[in-house]
């Protein structure tokens, strides 16, 4: 199962290393991770999309994550009412006369295009990671020359739902 | 040798203090000099360790300012040594190495003791930070190697960060889980100048680890669940661990385990937390444990798991292991709870601090006299045993033989192999912290630097260690220590001419292809002792084994005593790895 992870660490060096590489050690499946400072100094939080085997696994990745000394909260927010944000930037071919159809046929996902050359186009998606799925796919006919996606950054909702069923995206 | 370090620093404005010695009074501290002085702060009577170019101006500091520092020939002798001196004492060992092939040269013993819960602070010379990743003079990212195998490991960037890290260092070390761990040390850190204003200030600083908060305490309703399950038991069992004895809980156990009158079993690295003939001791259980203590956990009703990680070697097949039981598990760190085996009744504690809880509780505890007197029968007929050779001395022989010169009084420490499984068989302990083993890792050439260890620790004490004739070959040079330091340890080289432990898995597992097994050409050990000063003996028969395992043991000198052994005896009983602790072979009905 594919499960959203955050966790909270101190600023030391090499706790980035020492996360990974603990996931790494045992056996864990990373989708994807991002890392970036917060609202504390000194504080930064790490988000991971896993894929674990089952619940005893997922028990075990919190365990050992929660083990770290500078690690000082891991949260699993699969079931909880969360935003997910994933960005991707996209540079695919786009001569003159096909522009305006790529164009057009994009605009559903509202990407901002923010490079552009005589025969390439680079869009910026921004949104759920299957929404950025959907995009690649719609635009990989036309050629995709670059392709980089950050990887899953969320943020719990203010307002949770009594039971909240698990987000299909996740399944 | 290593690169030229600036020793200029910005910071000016040092202050004198009292600790200086009187003659270097204006001689401001450097780095080194603050690192010698915190492990003074630590009550550091002993470092293990070997010098080279990052860490000269330590090692100059350490002249300043003396600890007790001992030159191991290798460094993985000096960890090892440190993993003995931290196991007999439950106190940290410290142990420092040089950059590069020092540091490299640690990393078997730092995994060890990750593995095996030891705590140790070590310390590795680092190049200068201004060169770090240049792939300068010997210089290996130890931060890197080592992060995987310590419980927490830091690289100095800062002089005035010195007292803080060494402080949080040994507060990890030695508290909840036990562990490594790893300060690297750049050069031209040890040399800068130090703020003694700044430290001044910082003096009284608590200790700050957020994320670090170990539980001691189990909880209140956790304790009921189990004292409920105690008392519905009909057929319960307690396996104590090694967390026992880092706890020095071994009287509290004892307590608890007669005042139900609960019988226990062992791991091996928990021999010792209750003594190896008490009569509700049932013995090791494993790979190689006793058949009843195997059987006593097949057919327990209830489990307590006090300090014991389930490690594979012990359970065998997961799946299949103790079917019927309830299990208490009862550890430190929570994330060994449910790691192996499902748990009923989890309780994340101290194992003193659980056991108090439980004493403190009077409860009507089962009435296992039937499973008692099941027990001892098994006991009585499927002992440990060996079938006697006209010609050959065998290895349990001399391990019991030791045995009763000793007493079962003395320190002993294993190697890793067939021996170190008879050893722990038949060496029956008497007391707590009086057995070093490499359990977790199994490493071999653990068990001589682990005696030296273990002698500095308890120099009063009769240190022991069983070796394999190729396991001690990994570690010997560490001989030279015996004389240098005049440590009386007593070496027992177990020797069948073999790598026994893999001969034995290749005659039953591989149709006795003894592959790279057999170890026709060796040294003369007894010559080889008194090339290092050390008194030699060799025992080829049975009554050379009585008499001179007597002189040697009860001699005041250190010994290298070269038994010689039937080479192709196995280790029994045994559950063949990854099958159910049902499934043991080897077991003999007496
Ligand atoms: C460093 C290391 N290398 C290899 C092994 C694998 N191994 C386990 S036991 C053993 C044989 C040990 O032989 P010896 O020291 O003579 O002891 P014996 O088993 O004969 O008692 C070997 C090679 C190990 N445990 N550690």
């Amino acid at each position: 199962m594919k499960r959203v992870i955050t966790v909270t660490v101190l600023n030391q060096s090499g706790v980035l290393n020492r996360v990974t590489g603990l996931l790494m050690k045992r056996q864990f499946n990373i989708e994807s991770i991002t890392v970036g400072h917060t609202e504390q100094i000194n504080i930064s939080k790490m988000t991971f999309v896993v894929h674990v085997a089952d619940e005893t696994k997922l028990e075990q990745l919190i365990k050992q994550l929660s083990k770290q000394i500078d690690v000082l909260k891991v949260n699993d927010i699969t079931e909880k009412s969360i935003v997910l944000r994933e960005l991707a930037l996209i540079k695919v071919v786009s001569p003159a006369n096909l522009r305006n159809e790529m164009n057009s046929i994009v605009d559903p996902f509202r990407p901002q295009i923010v490079d552009t050359s005589k025969n390439f186009v680079t869009y910026q998606v921004v949104g759920q990671p299957d929404k950025i799925d959907a995009f690649i796919e719609l635009i990989r006919p036309y050629g995709i020359k670059e392709l980089t996606r950050t990887g899953v950054t969320a943020s719990v909702r203010e307002t949770q739902p009594v039971e909240t069923p698990q987000l299909s995206i996740l399944k | 040798m290593a690169a030229n370090v600036s020793t200029t620093n910005e910071k000016t404005d040092k202050t004198e203090t009292s600790q200086m010695h009187s003659e270097e009074k204006n001689k401001p501290r450097n780095g080194a000099d603050i690192l010698i002085q915190a492990l003074h702060d630590q009550n550091v009577d002993i470092v293990f360790g070997y010098p080279g170019g990052a860490v000269l101006h330590v090692y100059d500091a350490l002249y300043r300012n003396p600890i007790r520092h001992i030159l191991t020939r290798h460094e993985q002798g000096a960890i090892h040594a440190a993993e003995g001196y931290a196991r007999v004492l439950n106190k940290t060992g410290v142990v420092i190495a040089t950059s590069g092939p020092g540091a490299t040269n640690l990393v078997t013993g730092i995994a060890d003791a990750m593995i095996d819960s030891i705590p140790l602070v070590v310390f590795t010379g680092q190049v200068a930070t201004h060169v770090i990743g240049s792939d300068a003079f010997q210089e290996a990212d130890i931060m890197g190697i080592t992060t995987p195998i310590t419980k927490h490991n830091y690289q100095v960037q800062d002089v005035n960060d010195i007292p803080r890290i060494v402080k949080e260092a040994f507060h990890i070390a030695n508290s909840g889980r036990k562990g490594p761990v790893l300060i690297d040390f750049p050069k031209n850190i040890s040399a800068s100048i130090f703020d003694e204003a700044l430290a001044e200030a910082n003096r009284e600083e608590e200790l700050y680890l957020p994320g670090y908060q170990p539980n001691i305490k189990p909880n209140f309703l956790q304790i009921q669940k189990a004292i409920q399950a105690i008392g519905g038991s009909k057929q319960p069992l307690i396996l104590a661990g090694a967390g026992v004895l880092f706890a020095d809980a071994r009287h509290e156990l004892t307590e608890f385990a007669e005042k139900y009158k609960l019988p226990v079993i062992n791991t091996l690295l928990g021999l010792g937390s209750i003594h190896g003939q008490h009569e509700l001791n049932f013995g090791m259980a494993g790979m190689h444990g006793a058949a009843v203590a195997n059987d006593a956990i097949q057919k327990a009703d209830l489990l307590i798991n006090i300090g014991a990680r389930f490690d594979d070697r012990l359970t065998g097949d997961t799946k299949l292991f103790a079917p019927k039981a309830t299990i208490i598990h009862i550890d430190i760190d929570p994330a060994e709870i449910g790691k192996n085996i499902p748990t009923d009744i989890p309780i994340v504690a101290d194992a003193k601090e659980a056991l108090k809880a439980l004493l403190k509780n009077d409860f009507d505890g089962p009435d296992t006299s039937e499973w008692l007197s099941y027990l001892n029968e098994k006991q009585q007929d499927t002992p440990y045993w060996y079938v006697e050779d006209e010609n050959e001395i065998l290895p349990q022989q001399i391990i019991e033989m030791v045995h009763s010169i000793t007493n079962g009084d003395a320190v002993v420490t294993t190697d890793v192999g067939q021996h170190q499984m008879w050893a722990a068989q038949y060496y029956k302990l008497n007391h707590d912290h009086q057995w070093v083993t490499s359990g977790g890792l199994g490493t071999m050439g653990f068990g001589f630097p682990a005696a030296i260890g273990a002698q500095f620790a308890k120099p009063d004490k009769k240190v022991i260690t069983f070796c394999g004739d190729a396991g001690f070959q990994m570690t010997l040079q560490e001989l030279a220590l015996l004389n240098e330091y005049n440590l009386p340890v007593k070496v027992v080289i177990v020797n069948n001419g073999a790598l026994g432990m893999v001969r034995q898995w290749q005659e039953l597992f591989y149709d006795g292809r003894y592959s790279q097994s057999l170890m026709p050409v060796q040294p003369d050990f007894v010559k080889l002792a008194e090339a290092y000063g050390v008194k030699g003996y060799r025992i080829n028969t049975m009554e050379e084994a009585q008499s001179i395992l007597e002189e040697a043991l009860n001699s005041d000198e250190p010994v290298v005593i070269d038994a010689r052994v039937k080479q192709l005896e196995n280790v029994y009983p045994m559950v063949p790895a990854g099958k159910s602790l049902d499934d043991i072979v080897g077991v003999k009905k007496f």
